[in-house]
């Protein structure tokens, strides 16, 4: 019986010819990252807790200060503290400021075949360019640091037939919101969601990103697509090489299969308080929000902030909301500027923010009031997610986001 | 045999209810634990005492990778969680700081709050209401981390 990519790439890591759902492996790690959310714990154990503590490979390690950025408090300041004079002690690649974690990850590190750690359950994302990428906590994270090994649970692959293209004013985001909301929150739960298709062909790195980012929400392990030559142009383009590029076998096992035909998806929400919560956004049309957000590591990327800024341009924000829009990296905020989407924005009444978390993580500038709704291209809509506790979060595209702040309540582009 | 108070939550608990995204980024476990569940029931680490007991339904301790979830539960004394199914960082980030997560598909829908319970892990059997129930075995590879009681101390038991 064949493999699918992601028994592939722990077979890699392992040393072992075949590896089987079930079988649990020790396995070498080409990457390890850690963010501001839990750095300083991984730091306080090495001191305290280690008998031995030491670094096995710094050369694979990589710290970024992503979510309370710039900090928020003299205890955050002391938090990150820690973790920049660590990395700088031990010569860890550090990045502060620069972006979302995983968008620099895309950017600066991620290579098809390779199988990455890191503290931050949205390391699935890297699965867009083929890689095999997992969110651990940071005893594991701390763990892997010391040994430059872990043990892994090879799951099992659930595969995802895309089929179609989506329709004009469709996007990413609406597919894998309604891939959620039809499968489940823990639809894939310890399990590797592979995308496939004809359909998977028409998305490009960054789509792909929108997907796998996501699969968390599902109980995913990891997604994955196959680096082909979309991801591979990616990479080049990047000057990155691939450290192995696997295909599935044509017997590999899946233990279940899903088709979604990309032309019959429409424009989405997930409702508070569950990323599973799908709606049409014809159900909640009309809800007033507070705030809207267009920014995270699932869809503040380019593509993401030029659709917003075609929606606002020559528009103005409604005068009850507050519209946060917050580039990925700095990367992509500088090439926002220069194709004139920061001044629109600005002119339309946005607020346009540094590159981190901010209010998808709820601890950052941003956060919403006592019973205040939000709409959100972020990652989670949980209770409290994005600020108080009665507080509501609607997951949205970046189109019906930048639709919904014009008008003050949830609403598609093409009612505006 | 070990028994203690049941406080029980609902299906897809996640991480943020366990400890909000506001109190990660504190210096350390202790000063975050005073803020547990604080959206679901804010008396809750007044209310629990070492030896109780965490119950969900179905994928508890979805969302965040915060290891700071099973940590402050730790740090308040709970002596296990058992639920339907968990969600696989949670659960994995449990066995790796040392906390008992035990798979009991019948015990969360025969208990409410309030309700004592006996747990044996050895035995595999939880009992509450005058009911025994059969839990989910560990696999060895991770009770085995759990009994040198968690990750770090297994790692320096092996390189004592």
């Amino acid at each position: 019986m064949g493999m699918t990519i992601a028994e592939k790439i722990i077979a890699r890591a392992a040393g072992v010819e075949t590896v089987r759902p079930g079988d649990i492996h020790t396995v070498t790690l080409d990457r390890m990252m850690s963010n501001d959310g839990t750095t300083h714990l991984t730091v306080d154990m090495y001191y305290n807790k280690l008998k031995h503590p030491r670094i096995a490979d710094a050369k694979k390690m990589v710290f970024i200060v992503d979510h309370n950025v710039p900090s928020d408090s003299p205890k955050t300041a002391a938090s990150q503290k820690k973790m920049r004079d660590f990395a700088k002690e031990n010569g860890i690649d550090f990045w502060e400021g620069k972006g979302v974690c995983h968008q620099i990850m895309m950017e600066h590190y991620v290579c098809p075949g390779e199988l990455i750690f890191a503290a931050d359950s949205h390391t699935c994302t890297y699965g867009a360019l083929g890689a095999f990428g997992t969110g651990v906590g940071c005893t594991d994270l701390l763990y892997a640091m010391v040994t430059g090994t872990s043990w892994v649970l090879v799951p099992e692959t659930i595969k995802f037939n895309l089929t179609g293209k989506l329709s004009e004013g469709v996007y990413p985001r609406d597919l894998m919101l309604t891939i959620i909301g039809t499968i489940g929150a823990n639809g894939a739960n310890y399990q590797v969601m592979e995308f496939c298709g004809d359909g998977a062909k028409t998305l490009n790195v960054d789509e792909r990103m929108v997907l796998c980012n996501l699969a968390v929400e599902a109980g995913a392990k990891t997604a994955i697509f196959e680096a082909d030559e979309i991801a591979l142009e990616y990479l080049r383009a990047r000057g990155r090489e691939p450290k192995a590029v696997f295909k599935s076998d044509a017997d590999a096992h899946y233990v279940k299969e899903y088709t979604f035909d990309l032309s019959k998806i429409r424009p989405v929400v997930a409702k508070p308080d569950f990323v599973d919560a799908l709606a049409p956004v014809d159900e909640v049309e009309g809800r007033r929000i507070d705030e809207a957000f267009l920014g995270s590591c699932n869809n503040g990327r380019i593509e993401d902030l030029r659709v917003g800024a075609a929606i606002v341009k020559g528009r103005r924000i409604s005068d009850h909301v507050r519209f946060l829009v917050v580039p990925a990296s700095q990367e992509i905020y500088l090439q926002a500027a220069r194709e004139g989407l920061i001044d629109i924005f600005i002119e339309s009444g946005a607020i346009v923010m540094n590159p981190n978390c901010s209010v998808c993580w709820g601890s950052c500038q941003g956060v919403i009031g006592e019973n205040e709704v939000l709409i959100s291209t972020g990652t989670r809509n949980f209770k409290g997610r994005a600020g108080h506790p009665s507080s509501k979060v609607y997951l949205a595209s970046a189109a019906t986001v930048a639709a919904s702040a014009v008008k003050g309540k949830i609403c598609t582009a093409d009612q505006l | 045999m070990s028994c203690g108070k049941i406080f029980k939550f609902h299906n897809d608990l996640d991480t943020d209810q366990i400890i909000a995204s506001q109190y990660l980024l504190l210096p350390t476990i202790d000063e975050m634990k005073g803020h547990t569940f604080e959206s679901l029931d804010p008396e809750f680490p007044q209310k629990v005492t070492p030896g109780d007991f965490v119950v969900g339904g179905e994928n508890f301790g979805c969302g965040s990778s915060r290891e700071q979830a099973p940590s402050v539960l730790k740090a308040l004394g709970v002596r296990a969680v058992v639920a339907k199914s968990f969600a696989r960082i949670f659960y994995r980030n449990a066995i790796n700081i040392g906390l008992p997560v035990i798979v009991c598909k019948e015990l969360p829908d025969a208990v409410k709050t309030g309700d004592e319970m006996e747990l044996s892990m050895e035995e595999g059997v939880a009992r509450a209401n005058g009911q025994t129930f059969s839990c989910t075995r560990l696999p060895a590879y991770m009770q085995q981390i759990l009994n040198q009681g968690g990750l770090i101390a297994s790692l320096n038991q092996e390189e004592a």
